[in-house]
């Protein structure tokens, strides 16, 4: 603190600042710390992932990746498959979870008056604290017969369709890539929904009344200034849900059927990394094992490459806006 | 000309509008539904012996020794994650906002939010498990303590991810009008900032616990489970979602009521937690804003 | 936030102060821990209980799958572990273990055909091998119709189930679906888990009853008293013998008794297609493993208490959990290769 400020006591002052400095130093330490602990947590986890599937990944690792057959019979992995499933569940429970997400931020931000705002959003949010394996049991044995008995119907009506009419052929078993893409948007809708409620309400006011006196209708005020200046956070948001989407476990094993292969139909049984391990972990010995935790280690890869893909996504959006 | 424009554009605003709160209803139909279905299966199996039995393999089993295991192991593992979180979500949206390292723990975080959780497990028995089990030559292998740390890995990257949002929502303006005080920088984000960030946080440290409290395949490898009534941190440990998963693989249709029942007590567990800490710092907000 | 900080920080005492007393307390040293199958998982919690009650001692198992029971008890972190397949010879002279039979139970198709009633199917080994390699592909088939005369069988797909976990109730299907078919063997071969030519998988007994309940015209295979508690029509099988058996306690038991555990050293041996009249071709048992020099002795004495109070008073438990108790000449082998093989 300069001394030309200084009171009656300058001495004090000095001290006080001095020791402040060495507190501040000392809290900065500690926050360092903690932050390098999750550091050390992700990196520790994904190397013993790395080290338990070595036989696998450093032997025939480029098989390993390439291959669709999982044979523990003859030790033959190919993490192809699970790949696959993972990425398309995950793909699904997007397309399915971010309209709908929209729609409820939408609703709960510039439609519903004030008094149902708050119950509502405390609602869609308690999606996110029921239990994964509820989930998965309440799919087993009420949601899968449920989507037997209207598969049919996909295959009648968009089943016909010229292009997308490959994605819903099949027998309608109700488990699937597309039953467990559904329940997975159930599960990531409230971490998505109420990242878009919060940031929505950060728009400031003038710059949505300015639009309404413009003229604009409600739905242009959101389309075209609400969702631009939050478009970053939205899009943070989004990822975040795929994120629990890619490693997600119980609810999928649950009603995806779990056979390793690849179908272009979304009717049709498939396998997910999580499940994968999660299936076969306990029972499993030597290679098999290696194989999992490898299995493991490639879904910290994916997971990498989806988050690096939406980053530089973000970046070169507000490239283009000049930031 | 004019008016047609005009028309087709409140067409889309009103269909836009109606779409909106159909998928708002959507959202509170599936909610309603799996709430329903865990209600109607568990309610019955709601009983006094729920509380009262260990659910050791007698016909009248329960589920006293998973439900005490439960509430120590996710409390140790709130313990143990919610001030590391807090504390590194709190240096990465304060100290290191824009610097390499904070960019890089924030990604490295994200990832550690989707890892799958078994995945967690197995580095625990690892890091805790085996060294313990070697330190007291097999005395304490499995533990409570063990299981607690692998779920505060789990509980972890939400509450850093929440802290680090939360923080980043407060406005300059008041770290500026702080610190032009003479207030040094930690007291100013301890009593100032993360104060005008509580309800932020704590939803984080809510949605953790949501998240850690029905997790089941880290606790098999750390954890183990026991038949039998313990408290003490270091023995093998009961938590529901292990007896939920023994109970579901069981041919009795008893004990898959037990399980539904189990699976109720945690979401009511998690429901009342987080409706109780909302009612409270809704009362809060009305104070300080 | 101060008195918030202040309380955070007395909880925070306290939960250091409870950990430092509840460490003064010792581990109880009569309790044991074994890990492994979930399919021996609920008669030895069982018999867990009712040992607790008689002597005091408690015996914590629990079903982390044979695979983790394998590698538990090589870690020593456990003091016995279940396996539902044996340990080969140079695997168990490797670590020093040794290993016995436990308790015996039944594999059982199941199905679901509308017009066929519970029972009133017959299979044999070839067809049930053909059904789930995929090349019997529909009810009617001949194969099928053959040993089924006078059921009408519907003109639809079959659908197969299997499971989806790795397990030991896979295991012992595959290895009878290897033994009496050599196309399996060739094809697909015997596992925990295998590449399942087709169908779909269902996690645990409990997925692949569910699933079999749900889609019409499936086919599955589920421990014995899953069928039973959960009234999945079960099929009959035709046997090594060639008599059509059912799935029931005394066919289970008659192949205990004429599998040869006589010529099998370390109870290497596995009792699908048994050879018995009146064997059931898909019973199966699981393998406790011990150390032979245990790290803690005291523990493994309780361990083996525990397994000869489970041979002598546990068969009531068993029956009423639909396994079946070991044969007496096999409980008697299994305590004369204790008292050679095992140090107490």
């Amino acid at each position: 603190m300069p001394s030309s400020i200084a009171t009656s006591t300058p001495i004090d002052a000095d001290q006080r600042s001095r020791i402040d400095a060495r507190h501040d130093a000392w809290f900065r330490g500690l926050l360092k710390f903690c932050a390098l602990l999750v550091l050390a947590a992700l990196l520790g986890a994904a190397l013993s992932t790395l080290w338990g599937g070595r036989e696998v990944l450093f032997k025939d690792g480029f098989h390993f990746l390439t291959s669709d057959t999982w044979n523990p019979v003859t030790d033959d992995y190919g993490a192809l498959a699970p790949i696959f499933g993972t990425l398309v569940t995950s793909l699904i429970a997007l397309v399915l979870a971010v309209p709908v997400s929209f729609g409820i931020a939408l609703f709960l931000t510039e439609i519903a008056p004030t008094w149902l705002r708050g119950p509502v959003a405390t609602a869609i949010e308690l999606l996110a604290s029921i239990p994964s394996i509820i989930y998965g049991m309440w799919g087993l044995f009420v949601f899968v017969p449920f989507m037997a008995g209207i598969e049919p119907a996909l295959s009648d009506t968009l089943g016909r369709l010229p292009l997308v009419g490959k994605l819903f052929e099949g027998p309608p078993l109700g488990l699937g890539l597309l039953t467990a893409g559904i329940v997975l948007a159930v599960m990531i809708l409230p971490f998505i929904c109420s990242v878009m409620r919060e940031v929505f309400q950060t728009v400031p006011v003038r710059l949505k009344e300015s639009s309404y006196a413009l003229g604009s209708t409600t739905w242009e005020v959101v389309w075209d200034i609400v969702l631009p200046y939050t478009r970053s956070a939205v899009i943070g948001g989004i990822f975040l849900g795929l994120g629990r989407a890619l490693g997600e476990t119980m609810a999928v094993t649950f009603v995806l059927g779990n056979a390793y292969s690849i179908t272009s139909s979304l009717l049709m049984p498939g396998t997910s990394i999580s499940s994968a391990i999660a299936n076969e972990f306990n029972e499993a010995v030597g290679i098999h094992r290696s194989a999992l935790i490898a299995l493991g280690f490639l879904l910290f890869v994916v997971t990498f490459i989806v988050l690096l893909i939406a980053r530089l996504m973000l970046r070169r959006l507000a490239r283009r806006e000049g930031n | 000309m004019a008016a047609s424009v005009y028309l087709r554009r409140r067409i889309v605003n009103v269909l836009a509008l109606a779409l909106s709160a159909c998928a708002t209803l959507l959202g509170l139909v599936f909610l309603a539904w799996i709430l329903w279905v865990t209600l109607k299966n568990g309610f019955g199996a709601i009983t006094p012996r729920l509380f009262t039995k260990i659910t050791a393999y007698a016909e009248q089993g329960g589920l006293s020794n998973a439900i005490v295991g439960s509430l120590i192991m996710d409390l140790m593992a709130l313990l143990i994650c919610a001030p590391i979180g807090v504390l590194a979500g709190t240096f990465l949206a304060e100290y290191a906002n824009r610097t390499k390292l904070g960019a890089t723990i924030r990604f490295l975080n994200d990832i550690l939010l989707s890892a799958p959780s078994i995945v967690l497990g197995l580095f625990v028995y690892v890091i805790v498990v085996l060294p313990m089990s070697n330190l007291t030559h097999g005395n304490v292998s499995f533990s409570g303590f063990a299981g607690a740390v692998a779920l505060a890995l789990i509980g972890l990257p939400v509450i850093v991810r929440t802290t680090d949002e939360m923080l980043q929502l407060v406005p300059g303006t008041l770290r500026e009008a702080t610190l032009s005080l003479g207030i040094p920088q930690w007291k100013m984000t301890v009593q100032v900032l993360m104060r005008a960030a509580t309800s932020g946080i704590v939803t984080g440290v809510l949605l953790a616990l949501a998240r850690l409290a029905g997790e089941t395949a880290p606790l098999l490898f750390t954890a183990f489970g026991n038949n039998f009534m313990t408290v003490h941190p270091l023995d093998k440990m009961e938590s529901l979602p292990v007896a939920i998963y023994q109970y579901t693989n069981d041919p009795s249709p008893d004990l898959h009521a037990i399980a539904w029942a189990g699976a109720l007590l945690i979401t009511l567990f998690v429901l009342a937690l987080s409706l109780l800490t909302r009612m409270l710092f809704l009362r809060h907000k009305v104070r300080y804003d | 936030m101060l008195t918030s900080s202040r309380s955070m920080f007395r909880l925070g005492a306290l939960a250091v102060f409870i950990a430092a007393s509840l460490g003064a307390v010792s581990v109880q040293a009569t309790d044991i821990t074994g890990a492994g199958s979930s399919f021996v998982y609920p008669v030895i919690s069982k018999w867990s209980a009712s040992y607790a009650e008689k002597t005091g001692n408690r015996v914590n198992y629990q079903s982390i799958g044979s695979g983790g029971g394998i590698a538990q008890i090589k870690a020593g972190t456990v003091d016995f572990g279940a396996s539902d397949m044996p340990l080969d010879e140079a695997t168990l002279t490797k670590f020093g273990l040794g290993q016995f039979p436990d308790v015996i139970g039944g594999i059982v198709p199941a199905f679901n055909v509308a017009g066929v009633a519970p029972g009133k199917l017959v299979l044999d080994g070839s067809t049930l091998a053909g059904i789930f390699l995929g090349s019997i592909a529909k009810w009617n088939d001949p194969a099928i119709a053959a040993l089924n005369p006078g059921v009408k069988l519907p003109d639809s797909r079959i659908t197969v189930v299997h499971r989806s976990d790795g397990s030991g109730t896979s295991f012992n299907f595959t290895n009878y679906l290897s033994k009496v078919s050599a196309d399996w063997k060739a094809k697909v071969g015997e596992g925990t888990a295998v590449n399942w030519p087709t169908g779909i998988g269902g996690k645990g007994n409990e997925g692949v009853s569910a699933y079999i309940r749900q889609i019409p015209n499936s086919i599955g295979y589920v421990e014995y008293a899953y069928a039973l508690k959960n009234h999945i029509g079960y099929a009959l099988m035709k046997n090594a013998a060639g008599k059509v058996v059912e799935p029931k306690t005394s066919s289970f038991q008659a192949a205990a008794a004429t599998a040869d555990w006589a010529h099998a050293k370390n109870f290497n041996l596995l009792m699908t297609n048994a050879p018995g009249a009146d064997a059931w071709p898909i019973t199966a048992t699981s393998w406790v493993i011990m150390y032979k020099q245990p790290k803690n002795a005291a523990n493994s004495k309780v361990a083996f208490d525990f397994f000869k109070f489970a041979y002598e008073h546990g068969q009531e438990q068993a029956r009423s959990l639909d396994y079946v108790p070991l044969p007496a000449s096999l409980v008697s082998q299994i305590e004369s290769y204790w008292k050679t093989e095992f140090k107490q």
